[in-house]
């Protein structure tokens, strides 16, 4: 553990068993732990699901048990203006934008960290499935959580040398079935409720109504094309469908047909067979490198380009500080423009950008 | 340092000698007052004593004091205690109100006015809270069956002058009611002084037990029960009465009320510092309320382009606790309505800070807390959008 103990912690609860035990824990450890929870935005005439106000209750609950202060944090305009905006514009430019991405670049380890520095505390800790290590020569290195099922580094590529140094990831080495047993030794509810929430802020309906409200015009039904542009089909707006999607184009072939590409100038889906699905190559930007500094030539890692997928081999070659170009040793048929594409090797992992629109 | 309480007008700690008199009434004397045995007689007892105390410093007489279980519980019998009645005897229809009233008050008039038919108007108030006799005066011209003001500002503080809008009320005949919740623990309650018909008291605001409080009925005023059952309270408000809670509000009121002066002595010089100190070392800070007609022991400010909410957190987590003047923990910015009643525009209204000492603050207290101030504000501040 890189934070003397005795130093003030903050840390971020969502009412959870994963946040509720990290908090139990740090505590135990002897660090003097406070809870925070953000107010986030939603969708008007609903209830933001990683903070709603059941959630609200059962974190304020939760550190009444443990006897730490607890503080509800108000992110709503700014949360709309760095997650909400541009998850909106991302998919009015044809992609598929993850927006838990932003929220921990701009959200949870700036607006939420800035805060808890206001209100002492050194150190920010979530209930993430990762771990932080320290090298002998000062460099903090991220690795994927002890739990492979469970690891969610993916989403934490965007952190830096200095987000890294201030935070604590308590559950880094337990897996869930540990955690569920802490809650019970620390007598926690073990309420199942998520740590977090895809598309929190997206009420009742789908992101596909909700971006239909937000960006009606971009949502436009159009022509689908085979891979030699000789029209198959209709569309009912390219927000509604997923790079390597199969079901529901409402096209009769005698081969089952994929999306293969999306093409926003014309407005167009194209679809084809399976053999003309898969992709090698990509390039990707906004790149964050952990370490602090990209890499001087080629290298080899292992490449995940969505949260649950699987990793593929690949060469990276760095083109500039924060782009990327991705050679997979094999082809894969989902690569999506605006998805993360995250760098390993082993349990180490390297960073990652957003997958570039052709 | 252990944490420093400054949020005194929330709720107060109950008195070390509160809590000995209370005692003997949870296992000793727990006898249900009503029967007729003797442990019911040592607690009938108890209760009478205790009603009889309120009614002395109250300046009433014991038969006027209904047991409550809370300063909200008698604004509620209050209201609808007695406007139906009132209603049907005179057919006026209208109950009058200050736009700053505390919830209990407010909701309850809603509810009377939405379910029940009642009018509800609103007075204006001047930029400290203070609502105006002349104004009164004339909003009487018309039927009105209930008047209601606060005696003293939960949230800024002002005072009222209730003895003067009660001469106007008695004048018309029109019932008036005062809510004296935060009054109580600073200034001598004498109802035939204040020219009120109803007065309501909760005990945890002047260091007595939550969970208890008390309404004054003048004698000859008609009110029906909320809470219908046995006899108790004269037939005005049905349930056992919970006699350690009344037992300490008695004795708390006894010391509130006997050694007012001395408290104020105590906090008024402590406060006005304060607000000097406060108003001269934090840039675009205001003092919201009346600058003298207010609790002696209640500063409350608002500062410009500031997270209130944030600033509370932040102060807490620097170990004082005050507020933000009305509570909000849900983190949803929403200026105060009565700070906007008051004219305060947003940028202002967000940024509001009540701190309300109590009987045991100390100087140290304050100046710990006026050392950590300013930057804490600055760093808010510099959070801000």
């Amino acid at each position: 553990m890189i934070a003397p103990v005795g130093s003030r912690v903050a840390v971020g609860m969502s009412g959870g068993v994963d946040s509720s035990v990290s908090a139990a824990l740090l505590k135990d450890q002897g660090y003097d732990v406070l809870g925070m929870m953000l107010r986030l935005w939603s969708e008007e005439g609903s209830q933001n699901r990683c903070c709603e106000p059941d959630a609200q209750e059962e974190a304020r609950f939760i550190a009444g048990l443990l006897e730490i202060p607890f503080y509800v944090v108000d992110a709503q305009e700014k949360f709309f203006q760095s997650v909400v905006m541009p998850f909106i514009d991302g998919y009015a430019q044809g992609r598929t934008p993850n927006p838990c991405l932003n929220c921990n670049r701009f959200i949870r380890w700036d607006f939420l960290l800035q805060r808890a520095k206001a209100l002492g505390a050194d150190f920010l800790a979530t209930g993430h499935y990762a771990r932080i290590k320290k090298t002998p020569a000062g460099q903090f290195q991220l690795l994927k959580g002890q739990d492979t099922e469970k690891d969610q580094s993916y989403v934490l590529h965007v952190l830096t040398q200095k987000n890294l140094s201030q935070t604590i990831f308590p559950l880094g080495d337990l897996n869930k079935t540990q955690v569920r047993k802490l809650a019970g030794d620390y007598s926690l509810p073990v309420a199942d409720r998520p740590d977090s929430q895809d598309l929190c802020f997206v009420g009742q309906g789908d992101y596909r109504e909700f971006l239909r409200l937000k960006i009606p015009a971009a949502i436009k039904p159009g022509p689908i094309f085979d891979p030699e542009g000789s029209q198959i089909g209709e569309h009912t707006g390219l927000a509604d469908y997923t790079i390597g999607q199969r079901k529901g184009l409402g096209i009769s072939d005698t081969k089952p047909l994929y999306v293969i590409q999306k093409d926003i100038q014309q407005n167009a889906l194209i679809v084809g067979p399976t053999n003309s699905l898969g992709r090698q190559e990509f390039f990707a930007d906004q790149v964050n490198w952990i370490s602090g500094k990209e890499p001087k030539e080629c290298i080899q890692a292992d490449v995940k380009i969505r949260y649950k997928s699987q990793e593929v081999t690949a060469a990276i070659t760095v083109q500039n500080p924060t782009s990327v170009n991705v050679q997979l040793e094999s082809p894969l048929p989902d690569i999506t423009p605006g998805q993360a594409a995250v760098f390993y090797q082993a349990d180490l992992c390297l960073g990652g950008g957003i997958i570039r629109s052709d | 340092m252990d944490n420093i309480y400054l949020d005194y007008a929330a709720t107060t700690p109950v008195d070390k000698r509160v809590v000995a008199a209370m005692q003997p009434y949870f296992n000793i004397t727990f006898g249900n007052p009503s029967s007729t045995h003797r442990f019911g007689q040592q607690a009938d007892t108890a209760l009478e004593k205790s009603r009889r105390e309120m009614a002395e410093f109250l300046g009433a007489s014991p038969s006027e004091i209904i047991f409550t279980s809370s300063g909200s519980e008698s604004d509620n019998l209050a209201l609808r205690g007695t406007v139906f009645t009132a209603r049907k005897k005179t057919g006026a229809n209208r109950l009058l109100l200050s736009p700053v009233e505390h919830p209990a008050v407010q909701e309850t008039a809603r509810q009377l006015k939405d379910l029940h038919g009642f009018e509800v108007s609103f007075l204006t108030v001047d930029e400290y809270g203070k609502v105006s006799l002349g104004e009164i005066e004339a909003a009487l011209q018309e039927n009105t069956v209930l008047v209601s003001i606060m005696h003293a500002n939960n949230e800024v503080g002002t005072l009222n002058p209730i003895k003067e809008i009660g001469e106007i009320c008695q004048d018309r005949g029109v019932l008036f009611h005062t809510d004296a919740v935060q009054s109580a623990a600073h200034f001598p309650l004498d109802v035939k002084d204040l020219n009120v018909d109803l007065l309501s008291l909760g005990a945890h605001k002047f260091y007595g037990p939550k969970g208890v409080g008390a309404l004054y009925v003048r004698t000859g005023t008609k009110i029906n029960p909320m809470l219908t059952g046995g006899s108790q309270e004269f037939g005005i408000r049905a349930s056992t009465q919970n006699i350690p809670l009344i037992v300490g509000m008695a004795k708390a009121f006894e010391q509130v009320q006997s050694e007012h002066q001395d408290r104020i002595d105590h906090l008024r010089p402590l406060r006005d510092n304060l607000i000097k100190r406060i108003l001269s070392e934090i840039p675009s800070s205001q003092l919201t309320g009346h600058p003298e007609d207010r609790l002696p022991n209640h500063a409350s400010f608002v500062i410009k382009d500031l997270d209130g909410n944030l600033l509370i957190s932040v102060l807490d987590a620097a170990g004082f606790a005050c507020s933000s003047g009305s509570a909000c923990k849900t983190g949803d910015p929403e200026p105060s309505s009565v700070l906007t009643q008051l004219g305060y525009s947003p940028s202002w209204a967000l940024g509001s800070l009540r701190i309300a000492l109590g009987k045991d603050t100390t100087k140290e207290e304050i100046d710990a807390f006026l050392d950590i101030l300013p930057e804490s504000v600055q760093r808010v501040r510099e959070l801000g959008s």
